[in-house]
């Protein structure tokens, strides 16, 4: 019940804030801009999950902590930027926290190949945070290859979910 | 500060990697031929045969193997007389199994005594459909051991076209049975034996998105299987060595994959390379001094060669792709792997150093996985045209065959002789996986029998 409790007071502070935007146009933004604002501040309810902990983190980048890739591609593109910046901004919030990013491929290709794929994938996510000024040495990197999908058929959409890379804090 | 220290130095001393380990397996000791029998006969259907016609129509009569007395065997519960019968049993379950020629028995033939193993009794054999006839004795020697040998006849000749012996231990006896019928096998179809093989593989259980991988291995019909390690981590892409003595397999016992070679003597394993970098699909060059692996840095996987002793590695590829896999020539003077530095994963041939890569398959479709054939004249690999299928060619690339239809096949290993391919298949949705095999000609398609679902097949040479 607190949770819920919890989550509708957020939505209605969500909506207030968008009512608020929407009558009152000619309000000045905040300074700085959204983007520099540090990210939401979960630890302030005493119920919520604690920093260094990866529902934290998921939290914080709002479910962001995942990117995807085409098919046999490893880059990063524009979908994937906003997700990284968020992860970015967290870390530079949290500077004690390191991270792991885990790449993954689906099950459409050879095992090896796979496993190289996913090395690749984590790779680039960690280049960009990178770019975005995490220092290299707080981010790690594993590729899982194929052995471990989070959607289960075999199917466009379920390879699609499975071509990823994902940011875990480390405990 | 010494005392304290100690402990810690014993703690980390204690291997990480030994933690996913489970009882060794036992050590193969090299098959003694028996005394007495002359050296193997070479060659194939020759003049001396009668047989003329399709090899698969050829029928053949395997009686259970006499016992010179019923004793007690560790090999039996029921005596020496009743393993002659599984004996018998082992050698038509690996001809029919293959799919080669026609064999009949032990269930429903007459049992030949001890003396007329050497001596056959025409008139029992003729009438039975069978050309040729299989016969063998089983005898336990003062020493715990037992010999057992074995003729091949030829029904129309009434002529010896073979004969073999081996001693064995108790607890290889079906090994005296592979040989058997490699004997039949090599004899009647002027091919190299393949029986007396093992395979290594994964064993895999569990939900998709959960799977225990263990390294397995067993026999090439399945027996004596035995589970390397417990499944604790995810287990991968094991290859045997040359002589047996040890796999290499990649485990995630310590977060990361990396190739550990594992040694069946001692049960104990080792890093291939001693480094921080993620390292996979390991290959063995075929007189067993020198190991393939691949090695992400920063995302970037290359191809390295490393003595099997340890020492410098040497970096073989040094393209921006993946670069990954790789098999050598039996010959040890070339390698074939894999490369996507054309944009999609290519098949490309270099000579063992590493100089001269050039890219052989241009087949419209990706292709991966390749393996050298131990014959030398053909390359298995996986053909993506859109599913995976597992295809053959020459090692210049050209006289492209599908072998199999999969919607995901891949993963081709070669028998020692060159003629069978096992691979394993993925079920769409389940994820369920098998291990299958199929001749080059593209017959003969099976299931190989494993206890759980299977893949990453690693077929070792005939045993020593």
């Amino acid at each position: 019940m607190k949770i819920r409790f919890a989550t509708t007071a957020l939505l209605i502070g969500a909506a207030s804030l968008a009512a608020c935007k929407s009558s009152a146009p000619e309000q000045l933004p905040p300074a700085g801009g959204a983007a520099s604002t540090p990210p939401p501040v979960e630890n302030t309810q005493p119920a919520g999950p604690a920093v260094g902990t990866q529902e934290h983190f998921v939290n914080a980048v709002r479910g962001q902590n995942v990117i995807y890739f085409d098919t046999d591609r490893y880059n990063v593109d524009s979908g994937d930027i906003a997700a990284l910046q968020s992860q970015a901004q967290y870390l530079a919030a949290y500077p004690n926290l390191t991270v792991t990013i885990e790449g993954h491929a689906d099950e459409r290709g050879t095992r090896d190949y796979n496993l190289a794929l996913g090395e690749r994938r984590a790779n680039s996510a960690k280049n960009y945070l990178v770019s975005l000024g995490v220092s290299a040495d707080r981010i790690g990197t594993v590729s899982y290859g194929e052995e471990r999908p989070v959607a289960l058929g075999s199917n466009p959409d379920a390879w699609a979910k499975n071509r990823r890379a994902v940011t875990v804090v480390v405990n | 500060m010494k005392l304290l220290i100690l402990p810690f130095v014993a703690l980390l001393a204690a291997p990480l990697a030994a933690q996913d380990l489970g009882a060794p397996p036992p050590t193969t000791a090299p098959l003694e031929t028996s005394e007495g029998m002359p050296p193997e006969e070479e060659g194939g259907l020759t003049g001396s045969v009668s047989f003329e016609g399709n090899l698969d129509d050829l029928g053949i009569a395997i009686p259970a193997f006499a016992a010179e007395r019923d004793v007690a065997t560790p090999a039996n519960a029921n005596g020496t007389g009743a393993l002659g019968v599984e004996l018998a049993r082992v050698i038509t379950a690996d001809l029919k199994n293959n799919g080669l020629f026609k064999p009949s028995g032990p269930d429903g033939l007459p049992r030949p005594s001890y003396p007329q193993i050497t001596d056959p009794v025409w008139p029992t054999w003729t009438n039975r459909g069978a050309e040729m006839l299989v016969q063998g004795y089983v005898r336990p020697r003062g020493d715990g051991r037992l010999v057992v040998g074995c003729y091949l006849y030829d029904m129309a000749l009434k002529d010896e076209l073979a004969r073999s012996g081996w001693v064995v231990a108790p607890a290889d006896w079906r090994r005296a049975a592979h040989k058997c019928a490699d004997l039949v096998y090599s004899r009647l179809t002027g091919e190299s034996p393949f029986f007396d093989s093992r395979i290594a593989y994964i064993a895999e259980t569990g939900p998709k998105d959960n799977r225990t991988k263990r390294l397995a291995i067993m026999d090439s019909d399945g027996a004596n299987h035995r589970f390397i390690t417990t499944g604790r981590a995810t287990a991968l892409t094991p290859r045997y060595s040359p002589d047996y003595r040890e796999l290499l397999y990649i485990s995630y016992v310590d977060g990361q994959p990396r190739i550990y070679i594992y040694d069946i003597g001692t049960g104990r394993q080792k890093l291939v390379t001693q480094s921080k970098n993620p390292t996979f699909a390991p290959r063995w060059s075929p007189d067993g001094k020198w190991i393939l692996y691949s090695m992400a840095v920063n995302g970037n996987t290359d191809i390295y060669r490393v003595s099997r002793d340890g020492g410098q590695a040497v970096r073989l590829t040094d393209a921006p792709g993946i670069d990954v896999g790789g098999s050598y020539s039996p010959d040890g003077s070339r390698i074939v792997f894999e490369s996507d530095r054309s944009g999609e994963q290519q098949i490309y041939m270099m000579n063992a150093d590493g100089s001269n890569q050039r890219r052989i398959t241009f087949l419209g479709g990706r292709a991966a996985t390749p393996e050298w054939s131990p014959r030398g004249d053909q390359i298995a690999f996986t053909y993506i045209p859109g599913d995976f299928n597992i295809a053959v060619m020459s090692p210049n690339g050209k006289n492209f065959r599908k072998l199999t239809d999969g919607w995901q096949d891949e993963a081709p290993t070669w028998a020692p002789n060159g003629r069978i391919i096992q691979f394993f298949r993925t079920e769409r949705n389940t994820g369920h996986t098998t291990i299958y095999q199929v001749d080059l000609t593209g017959e003969n398609l099976r299931k190989l029998p494993t206890p759980v679902d299977a893949s990453d097949p690693a077929w070792g040479p005939i045993l020593p």
